[in-house]
């Protein structure tokens, strides 16, 4: 049945259909309805909700019930998830599955609470010490917030791995319907959790092997990992013209605008084609090079001056990307995206 | 009668899960770590606990913990046992659950984590092993070392003016009011090992009724860091360690409290939608709203507290109920609290792209710098409805059709001035033909809980609806 929520609050109840047990957090806006959401819904039905003494404090009560088998998450914003980079390495490393959800405001510092999407390199390249990687979903809308969320829980059971789901202070609080109803989710066995069975008392949850060999194949064995779910996660959406004059590329919130840029484009006579990613790690490298055909011109928009642009050049070595962007809590005028992808052609063909 | 001493059941046989030397510890010679594991395991064995039982390993010297007990184990980050054991202990209520921490892990890097694990009453047990020293990390001043102890970072000594002073633990989570036990035991002779043994066992004891918090601190050697003979190290306990950190019990009151049970349930779908308060409401009916373009895009703006945001969500819920796509987004920023607030909304036959409207085709001003601000972007096909109660002069540039409605006014005639939401919202379902009254009246019937507002408000949408006269757009 339809409910209209705050992207915030469409996360706790993806959370909920997708059977999540436990959830730790400490409050930070523009993420704190994750938590205002967790502790209405979570304690009455006999779950575990606890507002942690610090976003330290939360990520590794994470790993305590995480390491336990349950669906655990926790929720934060840029300054926290900085704080918690220390426990996410750590979970990365003793493979634990949970669900990390960034509402990104603006930074660096202490910023403001407008949205931004600037903890990208934090998320998507790592941000905790160590050689490791963790699934990033990027949804756009609050119904897609809802969906990933329920698919991030799955996606940290299959893989044994931290899940982040970003999002920005924008999707956060603005409201939108969700169709609420039971889903099919897969929830793994976890004979490796801790336990008060006989059967666990040879479980041990750890990042530490202290032989060079054995640590070497651990994090082989990481990285083979990593590589399945390369091959096998990566998403995007594609929506406009076939036979495009111009890509338009952004992701979460940016990505939505850009889709509306799209259709006004198109009103003035200009075929564009948007390529939204829905994973960021894995990347959707091969959508892009399957769209952007040579010659046509890339017009990358995010609220960064410049880090998800890294990643689709990187997926079209020698094509050239132009990067728009836009900081300190402000969004792009719809005029002015549509302005930015003239300029984009215009210069394209000066080139 | 005759009593075998052999290994503790609670320890693996030999330490498989140890890279090499299986047979041995990793503790240095003199070390009291292997002393207190051995109690520890003793007791588990005896309470019949071994099972039941989950150990938390600390970054320090205990980090090995893993390699000995027979048992589920996690090793936690420097400092974050006690928070890893609060996440253990909340998913498994029917463990006991053991967090061993060292004195730099808990009183140092790791001291908020502890005190807050003490301050909620966790179901666990703390081994606070309080040598005075970083051992693994190579002999470091420890918050727990001596005024003029020398460490390889305090070379001539602690000072307080430097270095402040020994950090108590357990006198200071002595003073919380949660935690049931609260100790110091040594296990440098076979008499303090005797009183650790008789303490240890009842903070077991506690964690099998599950009667919340217990921290023992237990003083213990460090001959190689301490740069002391095993037989001179056990002695400078005595002798000088326990004079700054004396033993004793400090509280036990779980004899007083009862057990503390704090739940992890499994839940059907069924029990979260009724959480949710998902219920099959009445079919609106599948046809979608009549409007003059497929995609409306609305400000609403007034001050704090005139109701606008509910304004937009009131219009986003029922254009939701006839099955149209739609968005609301708040204003943003310090004037979320106070001053001028406005929400974007959108109606839509399609799928809804930018969320934001800075070009609305309707905008609701209830008050004049709403109106200033918002007029000039609606555009001449555009409408405005402003609150002519509050508006006495209406902007010269205003492009779009104006109609002034004193819905403050009406609303107070009512019953109440915040109810000048919903008289725009009579008032712009009648001009537009979006909602029937009885729509609007059966969406606040189930809106608002109490009769009294129930009553107001279709008194507000009716005042609304009739201002609007034959006006048609």
């Amino acid at each position: 049945m339809k409910k209209l929520v705050k992207g915030n609050e469409a996360v706790v109840i993806g959370a909920l259909v997708a059977g999540c047990d436990a959830y730790y957090g400490y409050p930070i806006t523009p993420a704190s309805e994750i938590a205002h959401a967790a502790s209405e819904y979570f304690l009455p039905l006999g779950k575990v909700f606890v507002q942690a003494e610090c976003e330290i404090g939360a990520i590794n009560m994470v790993f305590g019930s995480a390491s336990s088998g349950l669906r655990t998450m926790t929720a934060s914003s840029g300054p926290g998830i900085s704080l918690k980079m220390e426990g996410i390495s750590y979970l990365a490393g003793a493979e634990l599955p949970c669900v990390i959800v960034d509402v990104q405001r603006v930074g660096p510092g202490l910023g403001n609470i407008g949205p931004e999407q600037s903890d990208y390199y934090q998320v998507v390249k790592g941000g905790g010490h160590g050689d490791y990687r963790a699934i990033v979903l990027a949804p756009a809308s609050v119904e897609e917030t809802y969906r990933m969320t329920i698919e991030a829980f799955d996606l940290a059971d299959k893989w044994r791995t931290p899940v982040f789901l970003l999002t920005d202070a924008t999707l956060g609080q603005m409201m939108e319907p969700i169709d609420v109803r039971q889903e099919p989710t897969q929830r793994s066995e976890k004979p490796w959790a801790l336990d008060t069975k006989p059967e666990s008392n040879n479980n041990l949850v750890t990042s530490i092997y202290l032989d060079f060999d054995d640590m070497e194949v651990h994090i082989n064995q990481l990285h083979d990992k990593y590589q399945q779910i390369t091959d096998s996660e990566a998403k995007a959406e594609v929506y406009g013209a076939d036979v495009p004059d111009i890509v338009l590329t952004g992701y979460g919130i940016t990505g939505r605008m850009l889709r509306s840029a799209v259709d006004l484009l198109k009103d003035q006579g200009i075929n564009a084609t948007l390529v939204r990613p829905q994973t960021l790690w894995p990347f959707p490298t091969k959508v892009y090079q399957q769209v952007v055909k040579s010659g046509v011109p890339v017009l990358s928009v995010e609220l960064s001056r410049g880090q998800f642009v890294e990643d689709v050049r990187l997926s079209l070595p020698g094509h050239s990307v132009k990067h728009y962007g836009r900081v300190g809590g402000n969004l792009p005028g719809l005029d002015e995206l549509v302005e930015q992808a003239k300029l984009c052609l215009e210069e394209a063909k000066n080139v | 009668m005759s009593k075998v001493f052999e290994k503790s059941t609670a320890f693996f046989d030999t330490f498989e899960r140890k890279p090499s030397l299986q047979k041995t510890t990793h503790y240095c010679p003199g070390c009291g770590h292997g002393t207190l594991n051995k109690i520890i395991a003793d007791q588990v064995a005896e309470l019949g606990i071994q099972d039941r039982t989950i150990y938390v390993g600390p970054v320090g010297c205990g980090v090995f913990i893993y390699y000995y007990f027979e048992g589920a184990c996690a090793s936690a980050a420097h400092g974050r046992a006690s928070a890893v054991a609060t996440g253990i202990s909340r998913a498994n209520p029917d463990a006991i659950t053991v967090s061993y921490q060292g004195d730099g892990d808990l009183a140092a890097i790791g001291t908020s984590n502890a005190i807050h694990a003490a301050n909620r009453g966790e179901n666990m047990i703390v081994f606070f092993v309080n040598n005075n020293i970083y051992g693994m990390t190579g002999g470091q001043l420890a918050p727990t070392t001596l005024i003029d102890q020398t460490s390889t970072t305090s070379p001539t000594g602690r000072t307080v003016k430097n270095d402040g002073f020994p950090l108590q633990m357990a006198e200071m989570i002595a003073g919380l009011e949660a935690p049931t036990l609260v100790a110091r035991v040594g296990v440098n002779n076979p008499k303090n090992i005797r009183q650790a043994i008789k303490v240890i066992k009842r903070g077991l004891e506690i964690q099998r009724d599950k009667k919340g918090y217990a921290f023992i601190e237990v003083l213990s050697q460090c001959p190689t860091n301490w740069k002391k003979n095993p037989v001179e190290a056990c002695e400078w306990i005595d002798e000088v360690v326990s004079k700054q950190y004396p033993f004793g019990v400090f509280k036990d009151i779980a004899d007083e409290g009862e057990a503390v049970e704090r739940p992890c349930e499994r839940v059907e779908f069924a029990a979260v939608a009724e959480q949710l308060g998902l219920v099959d409401k009445v079919d609106k009916g599948d046809q979608q709203i009549e409007m003059p373009r497929d995609e409306m895009r609305f400000k609403f703006a007034g001050f704090g507290g005139q109701g606008i945001l509910s304004l937009g969500m009131m219009m986003a819920q029922m254009a939701m109920q006839r099955d149209m796509e739609v968005t609301w987004l708040p204003s943003y920023g310090p004037e979320m609290r106070g001053g001028v607030a406005n929400a974007s909304v959108v109606v839509s036959k399609n799928t809804i792209g930018s969320p934001i409207v800075d070009d609305p085709n309707v905008l609701v001003a209830l008050n004049r710098p709403s109106l200033e601000k918002f007029g000039p972007l609606v555009q001449a096909d555009g409408l405005i409805i402003y609150n002519s109660s509050l508006i006495d002069q209406v902007p010269p540039d205003l492009k779009g059709k104006a109609f002034a409605l004193p819905a403050t006014d009406l609303a107070t005639e009512a019953g109440s001035a915040k109810a000048a939401n919903v008289v725009v919202l009579g008032f712009y379902a009648k001009i537009s033909g979006m909602f029937s009254l009885d729509d609007l009246n059966s969406f606040l019937g189930e809106t608002f809980k109490k009769p009294a507002l129930v009553d107001i408000n279709l008194k507000a949408v009716k005042a609304g609806w009739d201002a609007a006269g034959e006006t048609k757009l």
